[in-house]
């Protein structure tokens, strides 16, 4: 089975097979026996460094962050802390994990990204099913209204404006709404549709099943794999997300925990606006922790659901 | 289901065919309408002064007052500037780095390996940018690795992040570090596509390994270059507004301001809403004229493009 190339016209039906994620550690076939020449050889060793280093590099700010974390101060500021802590200790994690307005903040972060993504799954799901159906009429004209706003946005002033006017300001809404709908995760989930075979939308038509009965009760049970990968798109963005809620909350009990974060590395920084003196003093330590544990519930999930992220980025790939 | 669809069909006969179908599309519809083109519409405060608490679209006309105020402002001038360096800088390294990670990846024999390789490399890309400002400021940090490494070499440690020289450098390392790894799963999808008998066919014309990725390779994922660099152009303008708004301070402003950054502090920190709003269309469509003009080359130059 040929994999659909990542730009392709999926009208034409000859590669329009079925998405079918191909799995990228798979090394290319050896076609060949001919041994490699010595500057072949050569290249094979420099390139398994080079990638070493490049996978220490990547990981090396998570184990120095999780060193940071357990360290003491007095060895954080003196410089020696890499990959391993030094003057090991738990206080600090146990100060932050005291704090009521972490705990608040971080199920703020829950309950956004909760909220957030069954709110922008009903959207993109339904719409992405309308604009699926080829022989709609209009959809040329969706597709389109979709698709240009990706590349023309109102803008930061005039969206905040709107917020404000709609009353969204310090209410979880001016989170969720305004990024409720991901184009380019619509057109993933319209790609998916289109390749949803006619046969079972047909069979149970025969049934006596209307458009919502089909939806519901034969597309969506069918496209688990493809719902499973959205909503870890979405939930990833959401429980990321802090600009919206920094922009458009006052009130620190009502922040993400994100925004928790930033206001301490801002303050430990010197980078932020207006900033107290009692601020300028959270220690490297504390930083440290926040960001472990902001980051922390996204490093143990990723192993796990990697394949449904990199199959969705291909899924998206093929052309809308 | 099974009607075939027919271009002349009129609207109310689609309607009532497939009306059930059409109000799964009412709440997305006015989502977009009230969420993306409203705000689109709101745009029009750059011409008409706009009064807090009044109308969203503004009191009265003021022409191009707005623009010329923006085009006299030396400030914006320099974010102007710094965007197009920023953005270009982006284009020139971050663009073509995933390309390159993803032929070496291609070249390893080792799937275990390979696979190692990818799932660390793709991590960063999930970490919120609030986590990779940290990561930043911690490494540049004077008690930091990186002024660890300086030392070794015999540099006396610097405070990178005070330090406008530094900005650019700093900024581009860590969207390489972010961004390239998850850059490689499109590249490595179109390099399974590639049909072995082409290699086939080139090592007997004689081909080494390298003629093989110059002749075979890179016309193989050539399409798929084309369209993530439009892509990319679109966002030329935005560049990382988020995450230099996270690492930038009055210190580093010199470099590191951009029209975004530029933006939030006129319009929010300043509250002169109109104003903002101006740079803003500004920026915005000179976004849509480079996405526009780059897909209509590119469609008529390499044959593939967006739409």
């Amino acid at each position: 089975m040929v994999n659909p190339a990542p730009v392709v016209d999926p009208a034409d039906p000859a590669v329009n097979p079925a998405p079918k994620t191909p799995d990228l550690s798979r090394p290319l076939p050896q076609t060949t026996t001919i041994k490699d020449t010595p500057g072949y050889t050569v290249f094979r060793w420099v390139n398994g460094v080079v990638l070493v280093l490049v996978a220490a590099v990547t990981l090396y700010p998570f184990l120095n962050l999780a060193a940071r974390a357990f360290s003491s101060e007095a060895a954080i500021s003196s410089g020696n802390v890499t990959v391993w802590p030094i003057g090991f200790n738990t206080t600090t994690l146990m100060s932050v994990l005291t704090q009521e307005l972490f705990w608040r903040n971080y199920l703020n972060t829950v309950v956004y990204t909760v909220v957030g993504t069954v709110i922008a799954m009903a959207l993109t799901t339904t719409f992405a099913y309308v604009l699926s159906k080829k022989y709609l009429k209009g959809r040329m004209l969706l597709i389109g209204f979709a698709v240009f706003t990706m590349f023309f946005t109102g803008g930061l002033i005039p969206n905040y404006i709107l917020v404000s006017e709609l009353g969204f300001k310090n209410t979880i809404w001016a989170i969720v709404v305004p990024q409720a709908i991901n184009v380019f995760n619509l057109l993933v989930m319209k790609s998916f549709f289109e390749n949803f075979p006619t046969e079972l939308e047909e069979a149970a038509a025969i049934d006596g099943l209307t458009t919502y009965g089909i939806f519901f009760r034969v597309v969506l049970p069918l496209s688990k794999a493809v719902l499973a990968t959205m909503v870890l798109f979405y939930a990833v963005w959401f429980w990321n997300s802090w600009f919206p809620a920094f922009l458009y909350m006052d009130d620190p009990h009502l922040y993400p925990v994100t925004v928790f974060l930033r206001n301490i590395i801002a303050g430990a920084t010197g980078t932020g606006e207006g900033l107290s003196d009692i601020a300028v003093q959270v220690g490297a330590n504390v930083k440290a922790v926040t960001m472990l544990l902001t980051a922390l519930p996204i490093v143990c999930l990723y192993p796990f659901v990697q394949k449904y992220f990199v199959s969705g980025v291909m899924l998206g790939s093929v052309k809308g | 289901m099974a009607t075939e669809l027919r271009g002349n069909e009129t609207w109310g006969l689609a309607l009532r065919k497939h009306w059930r179908l059409y109000t799964f599309a009412i709440l997305p519809i006015a989502w977009f309408l009230v969420f993306r083109y409203l705000p689109m519409a709101g745009n029009v405060i750059a011409f008409r002064r706009f009064r807090p608490g009044g109308s969203i679209f503004g009191e009265e006309w003021v022409g191009l007052y707005y623009i010329e105020r923006f085009i006299q402002d030396q400030a914006f001038w320099q974010a102007f500037q710094n965007t197009v360096i920023i953005g270009g800088l982006t284009l020139l390294i971050v663009f073509p780095l995933p390309i390159i990670l993803a032929l070496l990846l291609n070249e390893l024999r080792s799937r275990l390996f390979k696979r190692f390789v990818q799932t660390v490399s793709y991590l960063p890309h999930f970490m919120s940018i609030v986590i990779v400002a940290g990561f930043v400021f911690e490494l540049t940090a004077l008690d930091g690795t990186v002024n660890r490494l300086v030392e070794l070499f015999g540099g006396d440690p610097i405070s990178f992040m005070q330090q406008a020289d530094w900005f650019r450098t700093i900024y581009i390392s860590s969207e390489v570090w972010q961004t390239v790894g998850w850059g490689t799963i499109l590249y490595l999808a179109t390099l399974t596509t590639i049909d072995s008998q082409l290699y086939e066919a080139a090592r007997i014309d004689g081909a080494n390994r390298w003629q093989q990725t110059w002749h075979v390779t890179l016309p193989g994922i050539r399409p798929t270059m084309v369209v993530l660099l439009i892509l990319n152009i679109g966002q030329f303008m935005q560049v990382g507004f988020e995450k230099i708004f996270l690492l930038y301070n009055t210190l580093t402003q010199p470099t590191a301001d951009v029209l975004s950054t530029y933006i939030y502090r006129v319009g929010l920190t300043s509250g002169q809403l109109s104003y903002a709003t101006a740079i803003g269309l500004f920026e915005a469509v000179i976004g849509l004229v480079l996405v526009f003009s780059a897909n209509a080359i590119s469609r008529r130059v390499t044959g593939s493009s967006l739409w």
